[in-house]
């Protein structure tokens, strides 16, 4: 301010404060709104897998596209530091796959997951699913245009995960109790302790057990995915201001 | 451009943002930089700073300091109404034990206010 009438304007070398109040990802989360127009203009529902390393979730995907094949198109956009391991595994099951190595980069953003939609046929999938990198930090700040964020925990991991990466935990939309067969021998897990600490998150995230391997046991997650791809399917209501933007009035 | 440690990711993107307010307001230097910068943010300050301390080097922030203030975490429950402070995995409502709860403050990730010197506006004479 000028000190000599108060007037606004700075005396030169004065430092200038601007009161900003702007997301540090509004990049971010400009494209994975971009991403999501994408999606819905096809009705394509994109369900965000996130897990640590070695949960499941590829194995997950393998079980789910044996289950659904004939009830969903599906296709799979697989993050990973390097190799296409995981998407040979998915393009061995009949589906597509496209895989993004981020190199040295810890989780997927939504610049990366522009790059790969445009490589998929979008007005044939009903169902696209994202395996995150494996790590349970760095992707859950990443918006990406997914629908639903889904997050696996093996049993093979800590009861107190969700205590202790409380920010992906809370995130999620669904969590998957993964590797539940080898429940008998890994003693230490409670699933009621770990279903106790996702409860303390403040959200009523259900918790459902899966076992992808041997004899595939899929529990209710088949029941939610038909749950969430009629709901997204079902007719919305729009606000009029969205009608009439949409209409050009 | 995409970094392991996504802290430098945000960095990055925070630089971004203040080198376009700087170019706008023909700053010719920032000063100060500070964020909000809650603990449900998924972003550890330390590792921002440390981030920050490398990648402003070369650009109008080079010397800025950067402020990371947080506000803690605050729930309001949406059974019984109390309001309370806590902890990032304590979310359920402390007196009535409900786990409906609605975050009131926590997960921000905000860029609050830039600080900057502007160029010397004065003329040059020259006799």
């Amino acid at each position: 301010m000028c000190q000599v009438c108060g007037c606004a304007i700075t005396s030169p070398g004065e430092p200038v404060v601007l009161e900003i109040l702007q997301d540090l990802l509004a990049a971010n989360d400009r494209t994975a709104a971009h991403n999501r127009a994408h999606f819905d203009e096809h009705g394509v529902l994109v369900i965000n897998l996130m897990s640590s390393p070695g949960a499941g979730k590829t194995a997950l995907l393998e079980a789910t596209i044996v289950a659904l094949r004939h009830r969903y198109r599906m296709a799979v956009i697989e993050g990973d530091l390097e190799t296409d391991n995981d998407a040979v595994r998915i393009r061995a099951q009949g589906v597509p796959a496209i895989q993004i190595t981020t190199g040295t980069a810890c989780h997927l953003d939504a610049n990366l997951v522009h790059q790969a939609l445009h490589e998929l046929p979008l007005g044939g999938i009903d169902v696209l699913f994202i395996e995150n990198v494996g790590n349970l930090v760095c992707p859950a700040g990443f918006d990406l245009g997914q629908h639903r964020n889904v997050t696996l925990l093996s049993v093979t991991e800590g009861d107190d995960k969700p205590a202790k990466y409380p920010v992906i935990f809370r995130a999620s939309d669904l969590v998957i109790l993964t590797k539940t067969d080898l429940l008998d021998v890994m003693d230490d897990f409670d699933p009621g302790r770990a279903a106790a600490a996702l409860r303390q998150l403040g959200a009523d995230t259900p918790m459902i057990h899966t076992a992808a391997r041997r004899t595939p046991f899929m529990g209710s997650w088949v029941a939610w995915l038909d749950q969430q791809v009629a709901r997204h399917r079902a007719p919305r209501y729009l606000p009029m201001a969205t009608l009439a933007a949409r209409v050009g009035a | 451009m995409q970094f392991a440690v996504h802290e430098l990711s945000v960095c990055q993107a925070l630089l971004i943002q203040v080198e376009e307010l700087a170019r706008q307001q023909a700053a010719a230097a920032v000063v100060r930089i500070t964020i909000d910068c809650g603990p449900l943010s998924g972003v550890e300050p330390t590792l921002l700073k440390d981030a920050f301390a490398i990648m402003r080097l070369g650009g109008i922030a080079a010397s800025a300091e950067l402020v990371v203030a947080s506000a803690g975490v605050s729930i309001e429950c949406l059974e019984c109404g109390g309001r309370n402070e806590t902890r990032p995995n304590r979310l359920a409502c402390a007196a009535c034990g409900g786990f409906r709860t609605r975050l009131i403050a926590g997960d921000e990730l905000r860029l609050r206010s830039v600080e900057m010197r502007a160029l010397d506006p004065r003329p040059v004479w020259v006799a």
